[in-house]
């Protein structure tokens, strides 16, 4: 008998085809795999209303699930509880950071009008002063910085509440 | 039909964010700058992501097995609700950005009365569009401002800018049968609160950016009717081709 740990951890090796350092699991879009009826049910949740990953997703989770021997399971997509940054796992922010991309900080920037952007530390040499070029990147989650000290331009996966 | 003011209301909030989307997407590949190509595609997305979402469930609320691509890409152009405002032409890049901020600072507290809404899905749904709507107001607030304070020529430009679309405002608080249905049934919340926090965000912006108010209050409607600007066949033409040539074509 196959076991929801299970699935979790054969979902770990499904990537996010947009930033392929992170799971489907440390991205926090799992949201619970239930077996109903003889069949595994996988809930998602979307971390953009367009992002455009979500149908790779869901195909790449099905892709996986029938690899390891499962072929009747399907996927469904809610909407609720919203997702926001702070379903990424501490092992996915790491993650990230190693992969040259600035996790979220535990702060709004979008908030309030004319708020200053929130300080984003370089993913390369962990120096705060940065500058916010653009505050969309190249993914929906994504926000442009660049390092005043070491130069290096950098993406921000900016905060979501 | 489970409920047809929940399913008009729908298609409205729908065709709004879907037309908007549509337009901002005419700019991948012509922004003046890269990032803003980027910025104005990423907003054409979330709006998109939003359309799709709520014609997904205006679809359930039918209940005639039409889903987000039916609603939104092969219905004809009477049967479109949305408001004149997000159907008008790109014009510059000030234009495009007076538009957004008029239509980004009413969405932002509709969506926060509409996380309220005793509509499970509607709620669900107004609460994943606001987070990414705060970005938007914030993106096209501080571009007014940069161009309204900006130089002589930024200035005047986007005053123009205002002045043109200054008229088609008003429509986002147009209400009828279908608001006070689902008022009195439960579903919206009290919404008589967005035209003082929209007028209190516009005039905050405004007053950074220098620019000024049009005394003419001449208002044009009807987009919540069906009845729209000479510009919409147009749009729909691009918006609904592959549909209309490849019936039933999927991605």
């Amino acid at each position: 008998m196959v076991t929801k740990a299970q699935i979790y951890d054969w979902l770990e090796e499904v990537s996010d085809p947009e930033i392929p350092v992170l799971s489907v699991i440390d991205l926090g879009v799992v949201r619970n795999a239930q077996f109903i009826n003889g069949d595994w049910l996988i809930t998602i949740t979307p971390t953009y209303s367009g992002c455009p990953a979500m149908k790779t997703m869901e195909e790449d989770i099905l892709s996986k699930l029938k690899n390891k021997g499962i072929d009747s399971a399907s996927v469904k997509l809610v909407l609720a509880p919203a997702w926001t940054t702070d379903w990424l796992s501490e092992n996915g922010r790491n993650k990230l950071r190693e992969y040259g991309i600035a996790p979220p900080e535990h702060e709004i920037d979008k908030s309030v009008l004319f708020a200053e952007p929130t300080v984003v530390p370089c993913p390369k040499c962990f120096s705060r002063n940065s500058r916010m070029v653009s505050q969309f990147g190249s993914t929906a989650c994504k926000a442009l910085y660049q390092c005043n000290d070491c130069q290096e331009p950098f993406d921000y996966f900016k905060c979501l509440k | 039909m489970k409920n047809e003011a929940l399913f008009r209301y729908l298609l409205r909030l729908g065709d709004d964010s879907l037309i908007l989307g549509q337009r901002l997407a005419e700019w991948c590949g012509h922004g003046p700058i890269l990032e803003e190509d980027i910025a104005m595609t990423n907003i054409s997305l979330d709006l998109i992501g939003q359309a799709m979402n709520i014609l997904d469930y205006a679809g359930v609320i039918e209940d005639k097995g039409r889903d987000c691509d039916k609603l939104g890409l092969l219905r004809l152009e009477k049967e479109y609700t949305n408001v004149l405002l997000v159907e008008q032409l790109n014009g510059d890049f000030g234009d495009t950005l007076m538009r957004q901020f008029l239509f980004d600072a009413f969405r932002k507290p509709l969506y926060e009365r509409l996380v309220h809404s005793t509509d499970k899905q509607l709620a669900a749904i107004a609460d994943k569009s606001l987070k990414e709507t705060r970005y938007h107001l914030k993106h096209s607030s501080e571009w007014v401002i940069r161009l309204g304070d900006g130089t002589e020529e930024s200035h005047s430009r986007i005053q123009n800018s205002l002045d043109n679309l200054w008229r088609y405002a008003d429509e986002l608080f147009y209400s009828d049968a279908v608001d006070s249905e689902l008022t009195a049934s439960g579903i919206l919340p009290d919404l008589s609160g967005i035209r003082a926090e929209w007028d209190s965000t516009i005039n905050v912006v405004f007053q950074q950016a220098t620019l000024e108010i049009p005394a003419n209050n001449w208002k044009f409607g009807g987009g919540r009717l069906g009845r729209h600007s000479e510009y919409f066949g147009h749009l729909l033409s691009e918006l609904q081709y592959m549909q209309r040539a490849y019936p039933n074509m999927k991605w």
